[in-house]
């Protein structure tokens, strides 16, 4: 993985020490509310319900045993012994205090970490596959990239106040595995006439209260190229953004305002302009950052292995585990392996300071001291042998880790809602724990497959609801949680916006309506046609039918509640 | 700090500008040129976010001082002006930062290119001079030359 040299590291330090000082002054009064606010939230500090939410940066979702522990450090000594994993492969603490945050900060630093960018109307943190570098499926790593796009975004001058957030994510893989096609900038490593390797890039996608998905404006942009694209992007976007209306200020507004086309065009002029200046990128750069991101040294013989398909055979547990939650692997012998943080008693995306110190030790003895955080909220160990495999599922078992619902309905996407946030409207938690409560049938589970729930408290959509094959938004009417459905959503290479079933339903009603739903589903499912098949080929029509038929006898005030 | 200029913030019609170097809105540039080659001192313009670069481009060498305006600190359209007058238009003037211009951003305004700020009023400027050393690491090159770091590496 990428390691700091001094200029790295002196960055994230100058960073403490500024940051140290911000602080200091709005504590003194010498910064006002205001004027700290925008500080703040440059590096990750929101001031919410309960207390600080700081948000730390994972870059690209790809962390060592030791930052690992660090976080676990952080969570047993600044917070309540927990942090909860982000869909933006980040991690938040919910319980730090303003006084504390520039000494975690400096913790953080000590492991080649930060919380930089992670709010802000600024460059976040770059997101990617959480198997790059791995995944048979990849036509190269795009973690290089990734990383010179952190350091070209961070603390860039011209685009520290842009009109809003800025999310960037890249893809190397067939699959996408990283939401590419729901970001402002989203990038594909793709082969070009010669077949030599660059990117495909697309603009404008983004999910929030106006969900778009990205549309392409540039079908192949050579390597070297990449930084200056960027550059003429943001450029664009930060002269022409809106400003007036902060729910109107992403560049998907701008982009669907203009037109994809006229955009472009305007991206091409500027880019045309500056592609051969200082933003050029060199070879040797792009080579230096690569070398940090080589194959650990995978042992030839680990594919020899026979007690693998032993314990396979015989424990069906084990079995039942390795089917969801282990992952084929590019090298012989080798597999990835999520790490479920959607155990049915805790909140989807969390872990306790001491699950983490665990799975650092895991990482260290099982997988290269490697693990990758998903945008769906799991852990992945990314390099096991398959003889270790039944030993880590036991290691993971005990500590509630093992869970194997991988891509199942209750690996749910959730934010953390009413509990924590300011903004929610609703308790995506309570929902979550309510669904656990009626979907306790594994096999069950398994014969529906693969199925994303994806909830959001509010309109921004920090859970992803757009996107989810079933998507959950909570709504406030009149001061009473409600739950607006959508089917067909998707986030992968064929991404697609979900559609709304029909009215909210009421809180005690919800996991009741997605059984309603998967009953649908099986009826009409043909062969082994997934959810989305299936509802792609039937329609809204029968799903709609069944959740909103009237019950007889039980007069129940679904429809009712909905007129108000 | 010695400085000449006053700013000019509006300008009614049939206000007479007083004597001396002043800086005026450019929208105001724009509409009387002709009236405005009587003025006894220099000229400068004051540009905002929603003026149009392009449209001073072919006239910057009238000016030896330009200014950008920061409404608000959080609207940042200025830091691109900042970087085209100096990348595009190779405006080697004074480009000074007015308005909302606090500590927190001298370091990106003067990376943009932005060489005089006027400090918000109720700020200390001396302090405020202290943001310009905030970093003394830039990953990314700009207008103020600086190569990328990895040039060093």
């Amino acid at each position: 993985m990428y390691r700091y040299d001094q200029y790295d590291q002196q960055i994230v330090d100058e960073r403490v020490a500024q940051f140290r000082d911000q602080t200091r002054r709005f504590l003194a009064g010498e910064l006002s509310e205001d004027e700290f606010r925008p500080l703040r939230l440059m590096n990750g500090l929101y001031l919410q319900r309960h207390a600080p939410m700081l948000r730390v940066a994972i870059p690209y979702g790809l962390l060592s045993a030791a930052q690992l522990r660090m976080l676990a450090h952080i969570a047993g000594k600044y917070d309540k012994g927990y942090g909860h994993f982000s869909t933006r492969q980040n991690i938040q603490f919910n319980w730090p205090k303003l006084e504390t945050v520039p000494d975690i900060l400096a913790d953080l630093a000590s492991v080649e970490m930060h919380a930089i960018q992670t709010s802000g109307n600024c460059i976040r943190n770059i997101t990617s596959d959480h198997f790059a570098g791995v995944a048979a499926d990849e036509l190269e790593d795009p973690r290089p990239y990734c990383e010179i796009i952190r350091q070209w975004s961070t603390f860039h001058p011209e685009f520290s106040f842009l009109p809003r957030k800025f999310k960037i994510a890249v893809s190397g893989a067939d699959n996408d595995r990283a939401a590419v096609q729901v970001h402002d900038i989203g990038i594909y490593l793709v082969k070009g006439e010669k077949d030599e390797i660059g990117f495909k890039i697309l603009v404008g996608g983004g999910l929030g209260r106006t969900p778009f998905i990205g549309v392409c404006i540039r079908e192949f942009l050579e390597k070297q190229h990449l930084l200056s694209y960027l550059e003429a992007i943001l450029r664009v976007y930060n002269r022409l953004g809106r400003r007036d209306n902060m729910y109107k200020a992403r560049i998907k507004i701008l982009v669907n305002a203009v037109g994809a086309e006229r955009f472009a065009e305007m991206v091409e002029k500027e880019w045309r302009r500056i592609k051969d200046s200082a933003l050029l990128l060199d070879q040797k750069e792009i080579e230096r950052v690569k070398g940090y991101f080589i194959e650990p040294d995978y042992a030839g013989d680990a594919g020899a292995d026979a007690s693998f398909a032993g314990r396979l055979e015989a424990q069906k547990d084990f079995a039942a585990w390795v089917k969801r939650n282990v992952k084929e692997h590019k090298a012989v012998g080798y597999r990835s392996v999520y790490v479920s943080l959607k155990h049915p008693a805790s909140p989807p995306g969390d872990a306790t300071d001491e699950q983490m110190s665990f799975i650092a030790d895991l990482a260290e003895r099982y997988s290269h001291s490697e693990i990758r955080v998903t945008h769906d909220q799991n852990l992945v160990l990314p390099h096991v042998k398959q003889a270790d495999l039944y030993p880590l599922w036991a290691a993971l078992k005990e500590k509630r880790l093992a869970t194997p619902n991988i891509g199942l309905l209750t690996d749910m996407i959730c934010c953390p809602g009413l509990d924590f946030c300011n903004l929610a409207n609703a308790g995506s938690i309570d929902i979550s724990k309510q669904i656990n409560e009626r979907f306790t049938e594994l096999d069950y589970l398994h014969d529906i497959g693969d199925f994303q729930i994806k909830m959001s408290g509010c309109m921004n959509a920090c859970g992803h609801h757009h996107v989810g094959h079933i998507g959950i938004l909570g709504v406030d009417k009149k001061g009473e949680e409600f739950y607006q459905l959508t089917l067909g959503g998707s986030a992968g290479s064929h991404a697609r916006l979900g559609d709304r079933l029909g009215p909210a339903i009421p809180k005690p009603d919800v996991a009741e309506t997605i059984d309603k739903i998967l009953q649908v589903y099986l009826d009409e499912r043909e062969g082994d046609e997934q959810f989305l098949e299936t509802y792609l080929r039937v329609g809204m029509v029968p799903f709609k039918a069944r959740v909103y038929a009237p019950e007889p006898g039980a007069g129940r005030e679904v429809e009712v509640l909905a007129g108000h | 700090m010695e400085d000449s200029w006053q700013r000019i913030a509006a300008v009614e019609p049939q206000q007479t500008l007083p004597d001396g170097d002043v800086i005026i809105p450019f929208a105001c540039w724009i509409d009387n040129q002709e009236q405005l080659s009587q003025h006894n001192g220099k000229i400068a313009v004051c540009l905002n976010g929603d003026d149009n670069l392009e449209d001073l481009s072919n006239t910057l060498h009238l000016f030896e001082l330009i200014a950008l305006e920061f409404p608000d600190f959080r609207d940042g359209r200025s830091y691109s002006h900042a970087q085209l007058l100096r990348d595009q238009f190779n405006f080697s003037g004074e480009l000074r930062a007015v308005g909302d211009v606090l500590r927190d951003q001298l370091f990106f305004m003067q990376r943009c290119g932005i060489d005089s700020f006027q400090v918000r009023e109720d700020k200390d400027p001396e302090d405020a001079l202290k943001g310009l050393s905030d970093f003394t690491v830039k990953y990314q090159t700009a207008a103020d030359g600086a190569p990328p770091v990895y040039k060093y590496r």
